[in-house]
C-alpha cells in the first residue's frame, strides 16, 4: 500500500520531459495515467528512483488528423476514446475496445499510449494497434522518430524504446469508407486481464476484403498479429468458410500457456470461435452501413 | 410478491415489526461519516507492518532485524523470540488448536507472521519491513489434505507434542449401520465428489487493531474488527495474561465481516504486546493481499456424498465424507463439540431415514481460518453437497428435479423433525416453498423453452434448482459453545425518564442494521418510535456479555434477548401503570405504547410510565425502567428456501449467463423486509460468486493465487445477476419473534441452484456430466462441453 | 513538495512527500476519512473521489498530482446540511450495509449523473463496475442511483421493491 520513495518532477514542456529523461538514464521512469505503474509501485514491485510526470505538458492530450493518419497522444485516457466521435469514425475496433479496457474509475486516469508502451501481452491496445497496422511516436532529447508498432511491441513488458526516449502519440491509419472491427474479449470479470482477447479489423470495398488485421491478446509472450490469417483474407470475398479457415490459422498463430484462465488448447479453441465472430460482426457492420 | 404474515401491529411512524423503515445508521454512512478502525487516531499513535514468509514452509535459520532498526523513524521490531520471552508466541485458536503469533521455529504457509516493524509512520514502518532479512531453510510444501495424508508426507506440525501425521481432527456422527442397510437394498446409488473450494469473505474494510496500553495505569483499550468484542476480551485475557477488567474491546464501525472478524489474528496480539512494551499506542491495518493470504479462509471442503433410492424416486439414506483441508493451524470458528462445523445438516430439506457422516481434517501449508462464511459452521457445504447429490439423482431417475423434490421432502406435518443426524427442525413448508419460486419464476414456462432446442446464436438454457435449510442461531447452551463460552446472547435495555431508550447488545453489526432492526423490535414491544431507541454496540466496557455476531444468530439469540428484555420492562411498567391509574394490574390492558383500564377510557402511555419511573415509582419497587436479559436459545432457527436459476451457457467459450435468479426464502417473521431483502440479494451474489469465479488456489510450492483482487475475482455489479425475490412466512415456534435469521441463507443455498443449472443446460444437449468443481469456470464448462479435463 | 489544491470549495496548501498518495493526504493529513481503502491493486474503488470533476480512484494517484486541482469528496457532497440526490437515493433504496465502500459508491454515481441524466440500468451496472460491493448485491445501489436519477431530473422517483411487498394477514 505505500510505495517506496522516489524523486518527482513535473516538466511543463517535452524538451523539459526529454532532457531529463536522458539525465536519469534507467532511474527514469515517466508516469502518465499510473494506472499500472501505481499498483506495481504499492506492492513495491516497481521502485522507480525519479518520476517524470508529463500531465503538466500541453498538447499531449488531443486527438487529431496528421498526415493521413489520426493521431492520439500520449495523454489521451481511455474514457477519452470512449467518447471519442473521431475515434468511432476513424476506426470501429478502436472504438469497440475502448470501453473493455480496465473499468470507468481506471478508464478516466489510464491513457492509450501507456497501455501501448507498457508491452503487458494481456493489455488490450497493443492487439488493436498490430490489427490496425498502427505506429508509434517516440521523442527524445534528438528528436521524434516513428516507429511501426510491430517493431515497437518487443516482448513480455517490452518495447524498443531507447534509454531518453518517451512515447508522444500512436497514430493509426485513418479508416476509410467499408472499415469495420470489433474487439471481442473473454474476461473472467470486469476489469480482469484478458483470458483471450481479439481484435478485427476488415475493409471490404466492391465485396472484395482489401484490409485485414487481426491481433491476439493474452495468448503469447506479447501481442500476437496473425500474419497468415490476415493473409488469407486479403483479396478474397468474405465467407463463413473463409472465416473458418482463417480462425483456424489465427489460433495456429496464438501460443498461450496453461494457467488460472484456463489450458492452452482451451484459449486456442476461443481464439478462434472469436476470430470467427469478430470477422463475421465486421462483415455485419459493413452491411448496416450500407 | 404476497407475504402471509401479520399485518404490523405497530404503525409506521412507531416502526415495530414488517416495517421497512430507512435505516438509523446510514445518515453517518453516507456522509463519510462513519468511524471505521482506520479512521481512527491516538495521540503519539505508532504504526506497525507485519514481515511475512514468502514461502509455504520453512525453517527459520535467523532473523536478521538490525538494517530495519537502522531507519529513522522505527521505533522496535519484533520478532518471535521476543514475544516467546511473555510466553506470547503461540496463542489458542478457537478450535483448541494452537497457532504461532510470530514464527520461531518454522514458517508453514506462504503470508505467515515473522516479524513486526513499528515505526512513526506507516510508510516508514513499511520502507523497514522490507529490510528484515530472514533465513529460510525451505522444506517441501504440502497443498492439498490427500498429499497430506499420504505416507511419508513432511510433518507440518513437528513442534505438537505427540502429533505424528498430519491428521488435524477426526469425527463422525448418524447411524453407520443404519445407512449401510439402507444402501444394500437400495435400487439405485446416486454419487457425488466434489471440492468446495477454498474461498475468502474478503470484506472490503480489512482486520485491524488499535491498542492503547496505559503504561501508568495497565488500563488496554483495544480497537478492533471484531464480530464478537465481549468473546475477544476473554481470549485476550486468556492468551495475554491481562486482567480482564483491565481490557476494554471496542469494535468501532464495521466494514464488513461475514465470518472473517470472528478469529483472533496474530497482528492484534503483536499490536497490543508492542503497546505494552512501547508505552504508546500502535495501530495495525492489513493491506488487502495480507487479508486475503493469511487470515480466515473459509470452505475447502472435499466431499463424497452418496444417496440410497428407490427406483420410484424415494431417498432411503444418506452417506458423506469431508476431508477437509485446514491449513496450517486448525481454528475453525465453531462450537467446540462439533469438529465439522454443523456439516451434519446435509440431509437438507429431506425426510430421509438414515445417514451416515464421516469427517477428516488433515493439516496443509496454507493459511488457517475455516471460518463460516456468511454461513453457520459449514452448513453452506453440507447444502451445497445435498441440493446438487438430488438434482443428480433426479437426472439418474428421468425426474424432473423439482417433482423429485416434492416428493422427498420434509412434510409441513412432520415438524418439529428429528433428522437422521439429530437436529430437531422447528417449523417449516418446503412445499409452499418452492411452489412459489416455481410459480415465480415461471419454471414449467422456462422448461418448455429449454425443450425448443438452444437460443438463436446457440447458447444452451439450463434451469437449476436448491431447496435449502439451514440451520442458524447457535444456540443452546448445553450443547454449543466457543472456547467454551455457551453461545447465549444478551440485551440491556433503559428507559430514560423521557421515554426514550438506549438499547445496548452482546451482538456487533458490520453492516446487517442493527441499529434499526433491534430498536424495531423494542419498537414492538414498547410502542416506543424506533427513532427513538439509541442501539449500541460493541463496546465490552458499556454493553452485556454476549458471544457476537456470526452464523446468523443476532436476531434468533440477539433479537431474542431484546425483546424479552422489554417484555420485563413492560412487566414493571404494567405495574407502575396501575399505580398511575390506580387500577389492579390485572384491569389493564396493553396495546403498542399503552396500557387502558379495561372498558375505560383511561390510559397512560409508556412515555408516561417512564417518567414516573424515575419520578413518582410505587412504593415498594426500585425506581427506574431497565432490564437486562441473558438469552438461552432453546432451539436454533431452520430458515429455508428455493431458489431457481436460469442460464444460457455458450458452448463455443464455456461462458455462462443468469437469465433469470428467483429466491423465495422463508425467514419467519420478517422485522424489516427492506433489509431482509437486502440481506438476501447480498447472499444471492456471494453464492454467485462462489458458483462462477471467486476462489483461492495455490501452485505447487504453496504460492497463493488470489492475493489480491486481481486474482481474487469477486464480482462487480456487471457480472452479477439480476434477482427476482419472493417470500413465505412460517414462523418459528419457538423464538419470541417468531423470528428465524436471514444473513447467510442466500449464500448458503444458491450455490447449488447456479452450478446445477449450468449442469442442466449440458445434460439436456447430451453432454453426459455429473460434476464441475467450484468455481464453475468457463474452461472447464468448455471441458465437460467436448469431453475433456480442464484443469485447473 | 508544496502543493496547493481546492478540496470540497476550500483551499489548502501543504508540504507533501512525493510518494504520499492522495487518499493518504485525504484522510491522514485533512482528515477526510470518509474516503476509504479497500484494497492495494486499483480494483475495490472504495477511495473514489472526483478529481475536476472526474472519478478517479484517489488510491491510484500521488498527492503532488493534484497540485492546482479541485477535488470533491463524500464529504464534500451536501450543501449546507442538504443531502445530495445520490445520497438521498442510497438512504431511501437502502444502498449500503456496511457502509465502507459506500462513499466510493456514491461518488462514481455522482460521476455517471453529471454526464447522464437518464442512464439505463445497465448503463448504471456499467458506471459502478469500477466500485465492489461486498454486502448489497448491488441491486439496491442500482435502485439508489435511479432514485437520484429521477430527483434530479425534478421527477417522482420509482417505488421502491419492498412496496410491492403485500402485508395480508
Amino acid at each position: 500500500m505505500y510505495p517506496a520513495p522516489f524523486e518527482y518532477s513535473a516538466p511543463t514542456t517535452l524538451e523539459e520531459a526529454t532532457a531529463l529523461l536522458a539525465e536519469l538514464g534507467d532511474e527514469g521512469r515517466v508516469l502518465a495515467g499510473g494506472q499500472s505503474l501505481l499498483p506495481m509501485m504499492k506492492l513495491r514491485l516497481a521502485t522507480p528512483g525519479h518520476l517524470v510526470d508529463i500531465n503538466r505538458i500541453p498538447g499531449l492530450d488531443r486527438i487529431e488528423h496528421v498526415d493521413g493518419h489520426l493521431q492520439i497522444g500520449a495523454l489521451v485516457r481511455h474514457a477519452d476514446v470512449v467518447d471519442s466521435q473521431e475515434i468511432a469514425d476513424a476506426s470501429p475496433l478502436m472504438a469497440s475496445t475502448a470501453p473493455w479496457v480496465a473499468d470507468p474509475l481506471v478508464r478516466n486516469r489510464g491513457t492509450v499510449c501507456g497501455s501501448v508502451a507498457h508491452c503487458d501481452p494481456e493489455g488490450d491496445w497493443n492487439s488493436v494497434m498490430l490489427a490496425l497496422g498502427a505506429e508509434v511516436v517516440a521523442a527524445s532529447r534528438h528528436g521524434e522518430r516513428v516507429i511501426p508498432i510491430e517493431d515497437f511491441v518487443v516482448d513480455y513488458f517490452t518495447n524498443s524504446l531507447q534509454a531518453g526516449e518517451m512515447v508522444t502519440a500512436v497514430r493509426i491509419p485513418r479508416g476509410d469508407a467499408g472499415t469495420a472491427g470489433k474487439y471481442l474479449k473473454l474476461e473472467r470479470k470486469v476489469g480482469d486481464y484478458a483470458t483471450v482477447g481479439v481484435a478485427t479489423h476488415l475493409r471490404i470495398d466492391g465485396g472484395t476484403i482489401v484490409e485485414a488485421g487481426i491481433g491476439l491478446t493474452s495468448v503469447g509472450p506479447r501481442n500476437i498479429k496473425a500474419r497468415e490469417a490476415e493473409a488469407m483474407l486479403v483479396g478474397e470475398a468474405p465467407s463463413s468458410e473463409l472465416f473458418a479457415e482463417a480462425a483456424r490459422a489465427a489460433a495456429l498463430a496464438s501460443d498461450p500457456a496453461s494457467d488460472v484462465r484456463g489450458p492452452a488448447d482451451y484459449k486456442r479453441a476461443v481464439v478462434e470461435a472469436y476470430v470467427r465472430r469478430g470477422l463475421e460482426a465486421c462483415v455485419r457492420q459493413i452491411s448496416e452501413e450500407g | 410478491m404476497t407475504v402471509t404474515a401479520p399485518r404490523p401491529a405497530t404503525p409506521p411512524e412507531i416502526g415495530g415489526l414488517g416495517h421497512s423503515v430507512r435505516r438509523k445508521e446510514d445518515d453517518r454512512f453516507i456522509q463519510g461519516a462513519g468511524r471505521y478502525l482506520d479512521d481512527i487516531v491516538l495521540p503519539g499513535m505508532l504504526h506497525m507492518a507485519i514481515v511475512r514468509s514468502p514461502v509455504a514452509h520453512a525453517r527459520i535459520r535467523s532473523i536478521d532485524t538490525s538494517a530495519a532498526e537502522a531507519i529513522d523513524g522505527v521505533v522496535a521490531v519484533i520478532t518471535g523470540d521476543a514475544l516467546a520471552a511473555h510466553g506470547l508466541a503461540w496463542m489458542p485458536t478457537l478450535s483448541g488448536d494452537t497457532q504461532a503469533v510470530l514464527a520461531t521455529d518454522k514458517v508453514r504457509y506462504q503470508g505467515q507472521e515473522v516479524a513486526a516493524v513499528i515505526a512513526t509512520d506507516p510508510y516508514v514502518a513499511r520502507d523497514a519491513a522490507t529490510l528484515v532479512f530472514v533465513d529460510y531453510e525451505e522444506l517441501p510444501a504440502i497443498t492439498n489434505p490427500q498429499q497430506s495424508l499420504a505416507e511419508g508426507a513432511v510433518l507440518i506440525r513437528d513442534e505438537k507434542e505427540g502429533q505424528t501425521d498430519n491428521v488435524a481432527y477426526e469425527w463422525e456422527t448418524g447411524d453407520r449401520e443404519g445407512t449401510d442397510r439402507a444402501f444394500a437394498s437400495a435400487d439405485l446409488v446416486v454419487s457425488l465428489e466434489t471440492h468446495y473450494p477454498r474461498s475468502h469473505p474478503a470484506p472490503l474494510e480489512t482486520c485491524g487493531a488499535l491498542a492503547d496500553i496505559d503504561p501508568a495505569t495497565g488500563q488496554a483499550t483495544i480497537y478492533l474488527t471484531s464480530q464478537a468484542p465481549h468473546a475477544h476480551r476473554t481470549l485476550f485475557a486468556l492468551v495475554a495474561g491481562l486482567p480482564e477488567e483491565k481490557i476494554r474491546i471496542i469494535a468501532p464501525d464495521i466494514g464488513g465481516g461475514f465470518g472473517n472478524k470472528v478469529p483472533i489474528y496474530p497482528g492484534y496480539v503483536v499490536a497490543t504486546a508492542a503497546s505494552l512494551l512501547l508505552g504508546k499506542p500502535v495501530k495495525w491495518v492489513e493491506s488487502r493481499s495480507e487479508n486475503l493470504i493469511s487470515t480466515g479462509f473459509a470452505r475447502d471442503y472435499h466431499m463424497r456424498g452418496e444417496l440410497a433410492l428407490s427406483s420410484d424416486g424415494k431417498i432411503l439414506a444418506m452417506r458423506a465424507s469431508i476431508l477437509s483441508d485446514q491449513g496450517a493451524f486448525y481454528a475453525d470458528a465453531q462450537p467446540s463439540k462439533f469438529r465439522a462445523g454443523l456439516f451434519h445438516i446435509c440431509t437438507g430439506s429431506y425426510d430421509i431415514p438414515y445417514a451416515h457422516v464421516t469427517a477428516k481434517g488433515a493439516y496443509t501449508n496454507k493459511a488457517p481460518g475455516g471460518v463460516a462464511y456468511r454461513c453457520s459452521f459449514r452448513v453452506t457445504e453440507a447444502s451445497y453437497l445435498i441440493e446438487r447429490l438430488v438434482d443428480n439423482a433426479a437426472w439418474k431417475l428421468g425426474m424432473d428435479p423439482a417433482e423429485f423434490r416434492r416428493q422427498n421432502f420434509i412434510r409441513k406435518d412432520q415438524f418439529p423433525y428429528r433428522s437422521a443426524t439429530g437436529f430437531v427442525y422447528d417449523s417449516g413448508d418446503y412445499h409452499a416453498a418452492m411452489d412459489e419460486a416455481l410459480r415465480l419464476s415461471d419454471y414449467y414456462g422456462w422448461r418448455s423453452r429449454q425443450a425448443e432446442g438452444p437460443t438463436e446464436d446457440g447458447k444452451l438454457i439450463g434451469i437449476g434448482l436448491a431447496s435449502f435449510t439451514e440451520v442458524v442461531g447457535a444456540g443452546h447452551s448445553k450443547e454449543y459453545d466457543i472456547a467454551g463460552l455457551k453461545m447465549f446472547d444478551s440485551a440491556e435495555l433503559r428507559i430514560h425518564p423521557t421515554g426514550k431508550a438506549i438499547l445496548k447488545l452482546g451482538v456487533k453489526s458490520q453492516g446487517q442494521g442493527h441499529e434499526t432492526t433491534f430498536a424495531q423490535i423494542v419498537a414492538e414491544e414498547l410502542g416506543i418510535p424506533f427513532d427513538q431507541i439509541k442501539v449500541v454496540e460493541g463496546d465490552t466496557d458499556n454493553t452485556p456479555y454476549g458471544l457476537g455476531t456470526y452464523a446468523s444468530r443476532s436476531t434468533p439469540v440477539g433479537g431474542a434477548a431484546t425483546a424479552m428484555a422489554s417484555r420485563k420492562i413492560r412487566d414493571k411498567a404494567r405495574k407502575i401503570a396501575a399505580h398511575l391509574l390506580e387500577a389492579a394490574e390485572e384491569d389493564l390492558e396493553w396495546e403498542p405504547g399503552r396500557f387502558t383500564v379495561r372498558g375505560t377510557d383511561q390510559s397512560v402511555t409508556i412515555q408516561d410510565i417512564a417518567f414516573a419511573a424515575y419520578t413518582n415509582p410505587p412504593d415498594g419497587e426500585e425506581a427506574g425502567l431497565e432490564a437486562v436479559h441473558y438469552y438461552d436459545p432453546p432451539n436454533m432457527t431452520y430458515p429455508f428456501g428455493t431458489y431457481v436459476v436460469v442460464v444460457e451457457v455458450d458452448p463455443a467459450d464455456g461462458t455462462w449467463k443468469v437469465l433469470n435468479m428467483t429466491a423465495v426464502d422463508d425467514c419467519g417473521v420478517r422485522i424489516n423486509p427492506m433489509i431482509v431483502a437486502g440481506q438476501i440479494t447480498g447472499g444471492l451474489t456471494e453464492g454467485f460468486a462462489k458458483a462462477n469465479m471467486q476462489w483461492i488456489t495455490f501452485d505447487e510450492q504453496g504460492n497463493c493465487i488470489g492475493s489480491n483482487f486481481l486474482d481474487y475475482l469477486v464480482p462487480t455489479a456487471y457480472e452479477t445477476p439480476k434477482f427476482t425475490l419472493g417470500a413465505t412466512v412460517t414462523p418459528s415456534p419457538h423464538h419470541p419473534l417468531g423470528a428465524k435469521g436471514v444473513g447467510e441463507s442466500a449464500t448458503v443455498g444458491s450455490p447449488a441452484a447456479y452450478v446445477n443449472a449450468v449442469l442442466d443446460a449440458l445434460r439436456r444437449r447430451g453432454h453426459e456430466v455429473d460434476n464441475i468443481d467450484m468455481p464453475v469456470l468457463p474452461h472447464r464448462v468448455w471441458g465437460a462441453v467436448n469431453g475433456v479435463e480442464a484443469k485447473p | 513538495m508544496k502543493i496547493s489544491l481546492t478540496i470540497n470549495g476550500r483551499e489548502v496548501s501543504a508540504d507533501v512527500e512525493p510518494r504520499t498518495l492522495l487518499v493518504h493526504f485525504l484522510r491522514e493529513d485533512q482528515g477526510l476519512t470518509g474516503t476509504h481503502i479497500g484494497c492495494e491493486t486499483s480494483y475495490c474503488g472504495a477511495c473514489t473521489v472526483l478529481v475536476d470533476g472526474k472519478t478517479v480512484k484517489s488510491c491510484t494517484m500521488f498527492a503532488v498530482q493534484a497540485d492546482g486541482a479541485s477535488i470533491t469528496t463524500v464529504e464534500g457532497l451536501a450543501d449546507n446540511g442538504q443531502l445530495h440526490p445520490v445520497q438521498e437515493g442510497f438512504w431511501e433504496r437502502h444502498g449500503l450495509q456496511c457502509g465502507y465502500c459506500t462513499p466510493g459508491m456514491i461518488m462514481s454515481a455522482v460521476g455517471l449523473l453529471q454526464e447522464k441524466q437518464s442512464p439505463s440500468e445497465d448503463e448504471i451496472r456499467h458506471a459502478i463496475e469500477g466500485n465492489l460491493c461486498r454486502c448489497t448485491g448491488y441491486h439496491n445501489i442500482v435502485r439508489a442511483i435511479e432514485y437520484a436519477a429521477a430527483k434530479m431530473r425534478g421527477e417522482e422517483p420509482p417505488p421502491p421493491d419492498w412496496e410491492e411487498e403485500e402485508v395480508s394477514v
